[in-house]
This record gives C-alpha cells, structure tokens and sequence, in this order.
C-alpha cells in the first residue's frame, strides 16, 4: 500500500527569525537610533548609530583611523612578542627543571601579587612617557597567564607517556620535543588566549597614559571634545581587535590540536 | 662469531640473567633474593598476585628502574607493552610505531610492521581514534619494530575483552615465532600463561613459589594441563579440586575469600 507522505511544513520565516540570534542586537540598535532621532538621547551622551557609522568611514577615509591603528597595533604586537618570549623561556626553565623552578616560581609568584597596572607610574618613572612603558606593560601583564599555564602543563604530562617513552631509550632531549612539549601545548594555548585578552586590556590601559597617537590618543581627544560618535568607533575597534585576537587562537588550535578528538560533530 | 649447532644446555648465554636480585622501598622489601635466567627465544610467563611484586621486577628488566650494583644482565634490545598503550596522542599512528628511532626510512619500517600486526588501514590514523584492540597492535607494531631480544608484556590484554584477547593471543604467538624474542609476560591470568607460555613463574611476595615447564605443543594442552593448571591456581590461593575454572566458583567452601586475604 502506498500513500502520499505529505511535506513536512515549511517553517514560516517568523518562526525561523525568532529561531536565530540576530533579532535582539539588532532590535538594540533600532531603539538607540530611534531614540537618538527623537531627541531623547543627546548626542553628546551617545552618538545615533548612523552618526557613528558615518564618522567611521569619514576616519578611514582621512586615514585618521588607519594611522592611529596601526600605531596601537605596533604597541600590542611589540608587547606580545616580549611577553610571550618571556613568559615561553621563564615557563620552560621552571617547568624542565627543579633548580629552575626553584630560581624562578617564587620570583613569578611575587609578581603575580602585583597588579600590573599599578606598576604604571613606576614604568613612567623609569621609562619616560614615549612607547617604552606602554610596550613594557603590555609585555609584563602577558608574561604571567604564558608562564603559569606552559609550567602546570609540563608538570601535568601523562607520567605513564613519559615512562613509555623512555622504556624506548628515548633520551632527554627527544623526550622533551616529542612528549613534554606536545603534551603541555594544550595548556600553552589556553595561557596564550588569556594573553591575548589582556593585551588588548592593557593597551587600552596603557594608552591612557599620555599618548599622542594611537586609538587611546583619539579617545582622549574625543573625550574632551565630547565626540561620542568618535569615542564609539573606537571601541568598536577595541572590540574587533579582540574578536580576530580569539579568531586567530581558535586557528593555531585547529591546526595544533588536530589530534584531539571532536567532541561535537560538525 | 662461533655458532654452535648443537649447544648444550647450559651453553646458551641467557638474555636476562639476575642473581640474588632485591629491592626493597624503605622499609618494605618487594623483591627477595630472585634468581632468573631467560633464555633466548623463550617465553616466560609471570604469574602473581598485584602487590607479589611483579610490576617491580618487570620495571627493573625494563631499565625503568635502575639496579645499581646488583648482578642484573638484561639486553640492550628490549621493549616493552604495556597495559595501557601509552601511544603519544598527538602523533599518528605509524609515527608512534618508530617513536626514537632514526628518520631514514621510518615509514616504511612502521608500514611493514602495522602490516604485520594488521593494522595496514590505520597508518595515518590518530591514536584517540583506535579501539583498545588497535591501540595494543600498535603498540605491538612499536615494540616489534625495535627487533628486540627481550620483549615485555605487561598485562597486555587484561583491558580487552575476551574475544579480542584471543585474537591477540593468536597475533602475539605468530610474531613470537617470527621473530623469536625472549618474552616476559606479566599475567594474572593462568589460562593465558599456560596457553601462551614455554614455562610458569608464580611470584609471591617478592620470591618464586613456583616454575612450571609446559612440555606439551601449544593448541594441544588441554589433556595435559589440567593438574598444572589446579597446582597454578593453588599456589594463587584459588582451590579448584578439578583444575578447571568452570569449578573455581563454588561459592561456600570454594576458599577463594580466604585466599584473597
């Protein structure tokens, strides 16, 4: 016996759009712009979303933004690069060996009890109010989160891999490239994703001090000008400097730990 | 080199040799006075209780522990399986076969000995992906490839399930007589060691209470084994009047409780 199974019903859009997640930010945006036209919110409180979206391409277009840009992003780059070699050598030397360890845990331990932003006028003191102590702040914050999590992940290397591995005659230095460095990369790349947040944090931080280019240069200026629509794009940056931060993690991660069983599929 | 067409027994150079063997952790002493001779190409299987101190006496044959200024020869070509496959997780599975040795000609080495355990299919695979049976092929495949002179098995099948460990069984006697390496399982399980096994060591409590040299042809021990078989288990505190497992659990009167005391 055959019969006409009939098509399932198409799901209406209504149902389809409240199903997604774009309603809500979006729904956000038409009230700010509808109450921005009708003059409930000042525009020295908050710029209307299309004034914001219209002074964005009018700084991209006089290259203010562009300039200013890569100016933060020298900074952070710089800052990176610093902290993470610090924070990789100081986490291999403490995690390799006892005596390193020994010589260096307490040392990190005492500056994890000092918050680096309070090293600010310290760092001013020191270094002047130019690129150094920016750069210097950022590469101090990022050392910890690298250090802490490549130590704890040497030290928490399946002991049972590195007995396999040694009743194969492996000697130290193979031992240390092909199982205690693979094995604490996971934990390297967790420590790594913090770095990158903090980065960013402290270059929002850091440009607060007496900057005279770079995004903090043009929030300052924007601030005491009362440019909110300024002030708006330039946190939208910020934002977008830590989405393509976590982006570019999550790409290291799916090429690095393509080992890693899926848990979810697809 | 001389070679000896028919060497007299006691001629052979064994492959492992302790004498007077002990050790002890603190004031616990694990091992007592062990006297063991391998000979190439036999296989020896271990029996004993956890805490008989099996695992130590396998670690030190394996150079994990090191025995200093005791009379140990063991060779420098060993390798060992384990319980647990302990393949490195990030390295595919034909990489883990040749972990340590030289790059030359790597792959071709790990494919001839994945072929030989079966596992032609899984040369690219990831570890995380293959079943416990695989993983301990492969695991086979990485101790095979190193040609050794001493093979360690240290409850190799005790976490496969019961038609897998035959297959293992099976797959373990081949390479055995393909390669011939001295083999040292570890087992408690005596209907393993007797099928699989030249000769029976009974550790207790750091001392042999027992070797047994099974005469018969593997696949033909049925008939003759039976009595081993009951003294093997009696030595492991187990009564079985029959000598078979199908009358080791009895419940009352069995012993086996006592035993485990």
């Amino acid at each position: 016996m055959t019969r006409s199974v009939p098509s399932a019903p198409r799901p209406s859009i209504v149902a389809a759009v409240l199903r997604s997640r774009w309603p809500s930010p979006l729904l956000l945006l038409l009230l700010w712009e509808a109450a921005s036209r009708a003059g409930l919110i000042p525009t020295h409180t908050l710029a209307a979303p299309s004034a914001v979206l219209a002074t964005l391409f009018a700084m991209i277009r006089s290259g203010e933004l562009p300039s200013n840009l890569a100016v933060s992003f020298w900074r952070v780059v710089s800052g990176l690069g610093i902290g993470v070699a610090l924070g990789v050598s100081l986490g291999l030397v403490a995690g390799l060996s006892r005596r390193g360890e020994a010589l260096v845990d307490p040392l990190m331990q005492i500056k994890r009890t000092i918050p680096v932003v309070a090293l600010a006028p310290l760092f001013i003191v020191w270094f002047g109010i130019g690129e150094t102590p920016k750069i210097a702040l950022i590469a101090f914050a990022v050392m910890f989160p690298l250090y802490l999590n490549l130590y704890n992940g040497i030290r928490g290397v399946d002991k049972r891999l590195v007995e396999g591995a040694l009743s194969f005659g492996l000697d130290r230095w193979q031992l240390i490239v092909h199982v205690i460095l693979p094995g604490a990369l996971p934990s390297l790349l967790v420590g790594l994703r913090y770095a990158l947040t903090i980065s960013i944090v402290m270059l929002v931080i850091a440009e607060q001090i007496n900057a005279s280019a770079g995004l903090g240069f043009l929030v300052n200026n924007a601030r005491d000008f009362m440019r909110t629509d300024i002030i708006v794009v330039c946190l939208m940056v910020y934002a977008l400097l830590g989405l393509a931060a976590d982006l570019l993690v999550r790409a290291v991660e799916t090429r690095a730990l393509a080992w890693r069983p899926k848990l979810v599929e697809a | 080199m001389t070679v000896s067409l028919f060497p007299r027994v006691g001629q052979i150079q064994p492959v492992v040799r302790l004498r007077g063997f002990t050790r002890a952790f603190g004031e616990t002493v694990v091992i007592d006075g062990l006297d063991l001779d391998i000979a190439p190409g036999e296989f020896v299987a271990l029996l004993g209780h956890s805490g008989s101190g099996k695992t130590t006496l396998l670690r030190t044959l394996a150079n994990l522990d090191q025995a200093d200024g005791q009379d140990v020869t063991i060779p420098s070509a060993r390798a060992v399986v384990f319980q647990d496959s302990r393949l490195l997780p990030w390295k595919r599975v034909w990489k883990n076969v040749v972990l340590g040795l030289s790059r030359r000609g790597a792959r071709k080495k790990a494919e001839a000995a994945l072929a030989e355990v079966g596992l032609s299919h899984r040369v690219d695979a990831w570890p995380l992906t293959l079943s416990g049976g695989e993983a301990q092929r492969t695991a086979l495949a990485r101790a095979l490839v190193r040609e050794p002179q001493l093979l360690l098995l240290d409850e190799p099948f005790a976490a496969l399930d019961a038609l897998t460990r035959l297959r293992m069984h099976e797959l373990v006697l081949n390479l055995w007589r393909a390669h011939r390496p001295a083999v040292l399982l570890v087992t408690h399980d005596v209907d393993e060691a007797i099928a699989l096994a030249d000769r029976v060591l009974v550790l207790a409590e750091g001392r042999f209470v027992a070797e047994e040299r099974i005469e018969a042809e593997r696949g033909r021990r049925t008939a003759s084994v039976r009595d081993l078989r009951r003294r093997l288990l009696a030595h492991l505190g187990v009564t079985a009047p029959s000598g078979s497992y199908a009358d080791a659990v009895a419940g009352a009167g069995a012993g086996l409780l006592e035993a485990a005391e």
